[in-house]
């Protein structure tokens, strides 16, 4: 499945978008940084409350295929424009990551 | 014999909004000299966590990067302050970041964990008041 797909399917809004063919392999939901950093894997969903930059050096680290900011919490300006700059795809939900994580898990995103 | 360097990067204290570019520049010279994409991974790993040690801890240092027959070597050179417990922070959960720092997600007490479980080889040494010099090796094989 391609994160167009996941975008259009739970209605995610687009804060960048730069790569939306990538294709998604998986999904890992965490909030601490050294955790992602050792689990989150290439073409994963990453979900997560944290709406700074250093969120996008992560991104760009893991190789995750787009990073899904949860409960519409607030994306600093900063990290939208390192996400432009670099690539990263950055999207927003209004649901919790719990609940994000159990919609991604049914259209068989493992 | 002196190392000739791939990469060397001066990180400042406190410098967020750098965090992540030495590793993420390693990354890509690494995937350039074509090195096995699970060997890459495990050197970003160690890199991002060296990296961000030092912004968030130290008074500021380098990375500096090498290939070698051993393997890809990572060593971190700070100007201070030096680790007071070495063994409390290889505990994982200990941390003396601010809670600020913790609110970004960092702090969590897993940065030198990552470094231990993700590197072949680890030497480190600190002295309180001086620095901390960490070299990290992966093995290409």
């Amino acid at each position: 499945m391609k994160v167009r797909e996941v975008i259009e399917k739970l209605e995610l809004e687009v804060i960048t978008a730069t790569h939306p063919g990538k294709e998604v392999r998986g999904g890992y939901s965490g909030d601490l940084l050294s955790n992602v950093m050792a689990k989150a894997g290439k073409g994963d969903l990453w979900l997560t409350i944290q709406g700074h930059q250093n969120v996008v050096a992560v991104a760009l680290l893991t190789g995750v295929a787009a990073v899904i900011i949860v409960e519409n919490l607030e994306v600093e300006k900063e990290a939208i424009q390192k996400a432009e700059e670099k690539g990263v795809n950055l999207l927003r939900s209004k649901l919790s990551a719990y609940q994000l994580g159990g919609r991604l898990y049914q259209m068989g995103i493992r | 014999m002196k190392e000739k360097y791939i990469l060397e990067k001066r990180i400042e204290k406190g410098d967020f909004n750098k965090g992540g570019e030495a590793s993420s520049k390693l990354k890509d010279l690494l995937r350039k000299l074509g090195v096995d994409s699970a060997v890459i991974r495990k050197t970003a790993i160690v890199t991002y966590e060296l990296e961000m040690n030092i912004i968030i801890h130290s008074e500021g240092g380098w990375i500096r990067a090498a290939i070698s027959r051993e393997g890809i070597q990572i060593f971190a050179a700070d100007d201070g302050p030096g680790i007071a417990d070495l063994e409390k922070a290889f505990q994982p959960g200990y941390s003396t970041a601010s809670d600020q720092v913790r609110e970004m997600g960092f702090g969590a007490g897993l940065g030198l964990v990552n470094i231990k479980n993700y590197s072949d080889e680890l030497k480190v040494d600190t002295k309180t008041g001086v620095g901390t010099k960490i070299r990290a090796i992966i093995h290409l094989v």
